[in-house]
């Protein structure tokens, strides 16, 4: 092992320790807006696998996300806590391989649209089946105590992690590295293009599909327009640019800070929360091209006088 | 007999206003290769705008796309000169450029609507106008002025697509952007008023289905889809295609609307991604 790698690796697991600490020493709220961080954090680096070095954008997180909230729902009570995330975990990669296999061969902003309508078309189907068929609208949640809940996020969020890790060292990360860069070129040089990108698509569903169904415990009450919400969708994406998406810091400093800028505004300004959201989202895309990590390095090369940061 | 003439010619009507919806998007994203998922908000604003001109000077709503038409054309122009231009001169690339105007109009989802629902409430509002009925098919006399007004515009802004100077300049910078700008079309500007006639379109759109439907300022989303569904069936940035795919989404809806409604939006995206996977580049798509 490398220098490098241990280092990072220390840091993981310091990181690790001090948020797993966290709740024997303070509660209540910063425990309520970790969880928040940590499900954009999961959400975000998990987008960022597929999305980042494959440059397709997918907007299908919603429809991941929302279906663990659904398989929640539906076994609610029934399998203990972590068996329910794992379901989760598990029908949201095949159901990812699915739309994976069929939608992947879209290029450029046909994917964007085809993974944008598909959140609507799930919602949609959603609520005509539980209007004609169950009667029924909206499902009710068994709760969990908001430190399982903090747990269970914080351990996907370094599975997570430790995910993104492994897919961009491995011969994975590669691969897609050359298919964003030109994806005929990586076919003629042996790369199994299809079945590159639709385990990965269905990889970082996984971890969607978690998150959905840990978070949807925190809430009693579910219903297809809050499980399949399209700003689940973009506000990862955002979250990643926000941050910059050259590295992992980037997404998770992107959702940590997005996250707490959204949970200000709506505390302050409850009424124009949506309308200054609205604003930095575009301030933000406008201004910052690589992110707030990329916009930190700009200023250090700067102060440091034109030299160039070491990459 | 009967039934299926009136799916038909409620069809037809309803498909005059989608292609309506469409043109103003095929635009933004064939030329301005902005995908406008803000779209919408603009049909709602000018259904607003149209509602609040007839109440505060009682402007008669056909009359008032003079004002809602030009007045989302501005906001349109400035916003490409503002926004989008600096998006595009700041992305390397073509992909990535598209991708961040989607997102970038994603936030202008958020700013307009919320504007709107600061101005005029989330109350749904709505008024009778022209709703008397014509013939034994009892078609109410408002959709056939509507779809009038659509055929006539459609007709003009083809004529000013194919004959006029700007228009060739439009339809060469839809082709190709650098050879355009070689054959000394001045870009920059073509691209905003691109932009902004889409925009002004969709008001108009807006300010026309105030007159048939009950409005809200919520229903932009709505909109955006069933634009995009069609777009996406004639082919992203084709003005006939979305013409077409227009009807033949008003075709469908009238049917599936006669036979079980609550089908009618899930008819919409089942289409949509069918459509995208058999045939992504649509009717009219080369």
């Amino acid at each position: 092992m490398t220098r490098d790698k241990s280092v990072t690796l220390g840091l993981l697991i310091v990181a690790f320790l001090i948020l797993a600490l966290l709740p024997q020493f303070t509660s209540g709220y910063l425990v309520t807006l970790l969880i928040d961080i940590l499900k954009f954090a999961v959400l975000t680096v998990a987008w960022v696998v597929f999305s980042g070095p494959t440059g397709y954008m997918s907007l299908a997180t919603a429809a991941f996300y929302g279906l663990g909230f659904y398989i929640a729902a539906v076994f609610s009570g029934t399998v203990p806590f972590p068996l329910l995330i794992m379901l989760a975990g598990a029908s949201a990669f095949v159901v990812a391989l699915g739309v994976g296999a069929l939608t992947l061969r879209l290029r450029g902003v046909y994917f964007a649209i085809f993974t944008f309508a598909l959140v609507l078309l799930v919602q949609n189907v959603v609520l005509e089946v539980e209007r004609v068929v169950t009667q029924t609208r909206g499902r009710f949640v068994e709760t969990v105590s908001t430190e399982g809940v903090y747990y269970a996020i914080l351990i996907v969020f370094f599975l997570t992690i430790l995910a993104a890790m492994l897919i961009r060292r491995s011969r994975y990360g590669l691969a897609l590295q050359s298919i964003g860069e030109y994806e005929e070129a990586a076919a003629h040089s042996g790369i199994n293009v299809v079945w590159t990108k639709v385990l990965t698509f269905a990889t970082s569903a996984v971890f969607m599909g978690m998150a959905g169904a840990i978070i949807a415990t925190r809430r009693t009450y579910i219903d297809p327009y809050i499980a399949f919400n399209l700003n689940t969708s973009f506000l990862p994406v955002l979250m990643a640019m926000f941050g910059g998406m050259g590295n992992l810091v980037g997404p998770v400093l992107g959702a940590a800070l997005f996250t707490y800028i959204g949970e200000i505004l709506l505390t302050r300004f409850p009424d124009l929360y949506m309308l200054i959201f609205g604003v930095v989202l575009i301030v933000s895309i406008l201004f910052m091209p690589n992110g707030v990590l990329g916009l930190a390095q700009g200023v250090w090369r700067k102060m440091r006088g034109g030299g160039h940061a070491p990459s | 007999m009967i039934a299926f003439r009136d799916i038909f010619i409620t069809g037809l009507l309803l498909g005059g206003i989608f292609a309506l919806v469409s043109v103003g998007l095929t635009l933004q994203y064939g030329v301005a290769r902005v995908l406008n998922v803000a779209h919408g908000e603009f049909i709602m604003v000018g259904a607003f705008m149209t509602f609040w001109l007839l109440g505060s000077a009682n402007l008669n709503p056909l009359l008032s796309v003079a004002i809602t038409g030009p007045v989302a054309f501005i906001m349109g122009f400035i916003l490409h000169k503002t926004l989008f231009r600096r998006l595009m001169d700041t992305s390397p690339s073509l992909d990535i450029f598209e991708g961040k105007s989607l997102l970038a109009s994603f936030g202008l989802l958020y700013v307009v609507q919320n504007l709107a629902r600061i101005i005029w409430g989330s109350d749904v509002e709505g008024y009778n106008f022209l709703n008397s009925t014509v013939t034994a098919a009892q078609i109410p006399l408002n959709r056939l002025v509507a779809l009038a007004f659509v055929v006539v515009l459609g007709g003009a802004f083809y004529f000013f697509l194919a004959r006029t100077r700007l228009g060739k300049a439009i339809r060469a910078s839809a082709q190709s952007p650098t050879t355009a700008e070689l054959m000394g079309v001045d870009i920059r500007n073509v691209l905003a008023i691109c932009f902004g006639l889409g925009l002004g379109l969709a008001a108009i759109a807006g300010s026309l289905l105030s007159t048939l439907f009950a409005i809200q300022t919520s229903i932009g989303l709505g909109y955006t889809v069933i634009a995009m569904v069609v777009v996406v069936m004639g082919g992203l940035g084709s003005i006939t295609g979305a013409m077409i795919g227009g009807i033949i989404l008003g075709l469908v809806s009238s049917t599936v609307t006669f036979f079980h409604p609550s089908l009618t939006m899930i008819a919409y995206y089942v289409i949509f991604i069918v459509l995208l996977l058999a045939r992504p580049k649509g009717i009219m798509g080369k």
